[in-house]
């Protein structure tokens, strides 16, 4: 199953300099360095805490993890893990680790090692939200030998094998784990990755190295060994115009969340954009499904049916952003296409009011017992694109007769009003690569921040949790898909695409399975 | 003249309370505090244990009573601490000083630059016989004043650095980067020298003193700088307190547009995550150097113009 014979295309690494400049493209070639500028600052540099993407693309460089996930495919395979073992229902995860990995503080990759990071994530607690999800329920983990680990959970959790993917669980060294969490945040963590951290400068830059003797990279990269840059610095520039004006003039490499107002200033120069749909759960409408009003399947299918997706994403979002066609976005592992249920029809939303009692006022407005359709819609502005898609949304739902009121709130209180159930529906999106999101988002057995009521849909949901066959997990995904768009327990409306500007020297810049970047097999030429 | 001091100290001390008192107040009015802000923002977070977040809210003592949380940092901040950055888990004296290298560098050059420019673009508004320049120079300041910081930062580095690639649009290497940011930064500080220092000076060329010295055959550039000039300026410190208030606000703006390091950066960044002991230690450290800077204007002055005296706590002004 190690199949780590990947990339044959192998040329010899060091001091290759002797080219002239821009000579065969074609060639991929050792040294330089790549400067990439990110819109933001988490205020913290170790990857379990972390979940910006504009600090996961540093980080995710420093760090190695268990196992890799082939965007393509959503297949698990190997990386620091050569193999490994999952019980029948899906509580106990055997790991066989690669011997010969280090760390840059000298220490070896063992068993120990392993254990010292999965028992030390779940006390970050809040302050690792992410890391600490994809381990909860964590029962313990031992040691079998030096370089044979096992986790075991309570309940089936199938997630965990690709949660061993992330970045979230990406592998510190024994002494980097022992530092206090605002130690690490600061001074950043010590990993076994293609990339070592030099420096960092809050809200400022993060520099790193090329880890020399690397030799244990992902079995998706093509080249073995070491990375091709030397070095890797991620400036921060919180301007998208300076961004964009600086890798347009030469001065990066490379830059991050590029709007869809910057796209015509970047096309046809020295530039390309990239772009990839963030796999988890597609930006929508979270409803509060104990509502009285919202409780009438008939009113939240006309909520669907109410929207024209396709306008929302070419009016707001960067070229090529696709409309929902589930819950699950269309680079998400065991998608289904869901799109007829997801079309726009406004007739069809007109009617399915009327069949619910809700008639249509002299202002437009529809009522019910004298009691006008009002809903609100609680909003974040952690997104330029929530405004814009929220006023179309009001449009397009004022339509059919159902006044919409926005009703912004600080980022801050984000987790308090969804916990609290204080919304009627609430704006948002998850990014995960693993269907399991959906049992997180939607069963009643977890938070049920949405207040679903109890249905076939949680059985449908364990089960997926506990299918460690493919064909299996994929047909019980799929229900779920279909339960929750048909029940209109969620909104799907837009998916989220990550889209990079870089430029046309920098090759091999690849997005992971969760829409970020790995830049071991990247070179400049 | 003893006295006078202790007042003027003891005001500065009342100045930096309220202004800690003030900012305490409307961050405990904001909804939300760090804790909820870094338990993130994704449709996820609804995941997060209730009971996980309170055991951090108690670790920073967000769980406290509102004035009990008061008279603790208000204790701890009367001894010079300000406590640790609740994103970084750093002190907040030593995030300030870290940040206070780079924004002293930019807002020094910023006034230098303000003062030369401004200053020079008064004298030669005022000194010129043209009409239509005078006109033109004059409506400057205003324009200077009203436009906003961040479109001419970002003016500026269109121009000088995508297209001319004299300067680089971001970060603090070196003073080619510091061309560009304090530029920026002289525009509404030196609009303000201008539209100040010109006002000043046609009054002054109309005074008596001025008939007196071109009736005894003084040049027009002897009496415009050795005489006008002089008297003018003195209206022109008093806008002195107002120009470091605008200095450090614009810091704000100006390193964010140009990714600079400094305490405007610093306040940003403490505002969006709520890290109530941050903005706690900038907004007081503002206010110093606030009232610093005015009291020293206030103490500067009899020594430029000793018709201003100073006797037991009253200032006798005559501008």
């Amino acid at each position: 199953m190690a199949a780590l014979l990947a990339g044959g295309v192998l040329l010899t690494a060091c001091g290759s300099g002797g080219d002239g400049p821009g000579g065969g493209g074609g060639r991929a070639k050792s040294g330089g360095t790549l400067t990439f500028a990110v819109g933001s600052d988490a205020g913290c540099v170790d990857p379990h805490q972390v979940g910006s993407n504009d600090t996961i693309y540093s980080l995710r460089q420093v760090v190695d993890s268990l196992t890799d996930q082939d965007p393509k495919t959503g297949k698990i395979v190997p990386w620091l893990a050569k193999s490994w073992d999952i019980n029948a229902d899906a509580t106990e995860f055997t790991f066989h680790l690669r011997p010969g990995v280090t760390f840059s503080d000298g220490s070896e990759l063992t068993a120990q090692v392993v254990k010292d990071n999965f028992d030390a994530v779940p006390e970050l607690g809040a302050l690792g939200t992410l890391a600490q999800g994809y381990l909860s329920g964590v029962k313990s983990t031992r040691v079998v030998d030096p370089l044979t680990v096992k986790v075991t959970f309570e309940k089936p959790n199938a997630q965990f094998i690709q949660a061993t993917s992330t970045h979230s669980l990406g592998i510190e060294s024994s002494a980097s784990v022992r530092r206090t969490p605002q130690q690490k945040c600061s001074e950043g963590v010590i990993g076994s990755g293609p990339f070592v951290l030099k420096q960092y400068v809050q809200n400022q830059s993060i520099t790193l190295a090329k880890r020399t003797g690397y030799d244990w990279g992902s079995s998706l990269w093509s080249k073995q060994g070491e990375a091709y840059l030397d070095k890797l610095v991620f400036k921060v520039v919180p301007e998208a115009g300076v961004r964009t004006g600086s890798l347009q003039s030469g001065q990066v490499d490379a830059i991050s969340s590029v709007a869809k107002a910057d796209e015509a200033a970047l096309k046809g120069g020295q530039a390309t954009l990239q772009s990839r749909a963030n796999p988890g759960v597609v930006f929508g409408l979270g409803i509060n499904n104990a509502l009285p009003v919202l409780k009438d399947t008939k009113v939240r299918q006309a909520l669907v049916s109410a929207l024209d997706r396709q306008q929302i994403a070419d009016t707001v979002y960067p070229s090529g952003t696709r409309p929902a066609t589930s819950v699950l976005s269309h680079t998400t592992p065991v998608h289904t296409d869901l799109s007829p249920d997801l079309a726009h029809d406004a007739a069809k939303a007109k009617s399915l009011l009327d069949a619910a009692g809700w008639k249509a006022g002299g202002d437009g407005i529809r009522a019910k017992d004298g009691k006008k359709l009002r809903l609100a819609i609680s909003w974040f502005p952690n997104a330029a694109t929530n405004q814009p898609t929220l006023e179309l949304v009001q449009q397009q739902l004022k339509a059919v007769g159902i006044d919409v009121v926005l009703k912004q709130l600080q980022v801050s209180q984000f987790t308090a009003t969804l916990q609290e159930g204080q919304f009627d529906l609430i704006w948002g999106n998850v990014t995960r690569a693993d269907p399991d999101i959906l049992r997180n988002s939607f069963s009643t057995e977890l938070a049920n921040v949405y207040q679903l009521p109890p249905s076939p849909l949680d059985d449908v949901l364990a089960r997926q949790a506990a299918a460690t066959d493919v064909a299996e997990r994929r047909q019980l995904v799929g229900e779920a898909q279909k339960l929750l768009v048909r029940n209109a327990y969620y909104v799907p409306v837009v998916e989220l695409q990550t889209q990079l500007g870089v430029s046309t020297k920098v090759h091999d810049l690849d997005f992971d399975s969760g829409s970020r970047i790995h830049l071991h097999d990247t070179w400049i030429g | 003249m003893g006295r006078y001091v202790l007042k003027r100290l003891a005001q500065a001390v009342g100045v930096l309370w309220a202004a800690y008192t003030v900012s305490f107040l409307v961050l405990d009015f904001l909804p939300g505090d760090p804790v909820t802000a870094m338990a993130g923002a994704g449709m996820d977070s609804g995941q997060v244990d209730p009971a996980q977040v309170e055991a951090l809210r108690h670790e920073y003592g967000f769980d406290k009573p509102v004035l009990a949380q008061y008279a603790d940092y208000l204790g701890r901040a009367v001894r010079g601490d300000f406590g640790d950055a609740v994103s970084t888990g750093r002190p907040v004296t030593a995030t300030l000083g870290d940040a206070l290298p780079q924004t002293l560098q930019l807002t020094v050059t910023a006034l230098l630059l303000a003062v030369v420019l401004g200053g020079g673009l008064a004298v030669v508004a005022t000194y010129t016989a043209r009409r239509w320049l005078r006109q033109l120079l004059l409506s400057l300041p205003p324009l200077g004043v009203s436009v906003p910081t961040f479109w001419v930062g970002l003016l500026l580095v269109d121009a000088f650095s995508f297209r001319l690639h004299w300067f680089p649009a971001f970060g603090n290497d070196g003073p080619r980067g510091l061309v560009l940011p304090a530029l920026t930064l002289a525009v509404p500080t030196g609009a303000l020298v201008a539209q100040v220092l010109a006002k000043s000076l046609l009054t002054a060329l109309d005074q008596a003193y001025v008939e007196t010295a071109r009736a005894k055959g003084a040049g027009r550039w002897r009496i415009h700088l050795r005489h006008a000039l002089r008297n003018a300026s003195l209206p022109a410190l008093t806008v002195v307190g107002l120009l470091v208030g605008q200095l450090v606000a614009g810091s704000v703006v100006v390193e964010t547009v140009f990714s600079r390091d400094g305490l405007g950066r610093v306040t940003a960044a403490a505002v969006t995550s709520q890290d109530i002991p941050v903005v706690q230690g900038v907004v007081v450290f503002g206010a110093l150097i606030f009232v610093a800077a005015n009291l020293l204007v206030d103490l500067v002055y009899p020594l430029l113009d000793p018709r201003i005296v100073v006797a037991s706590g009253r200032r006798a002004s005559t501008v």
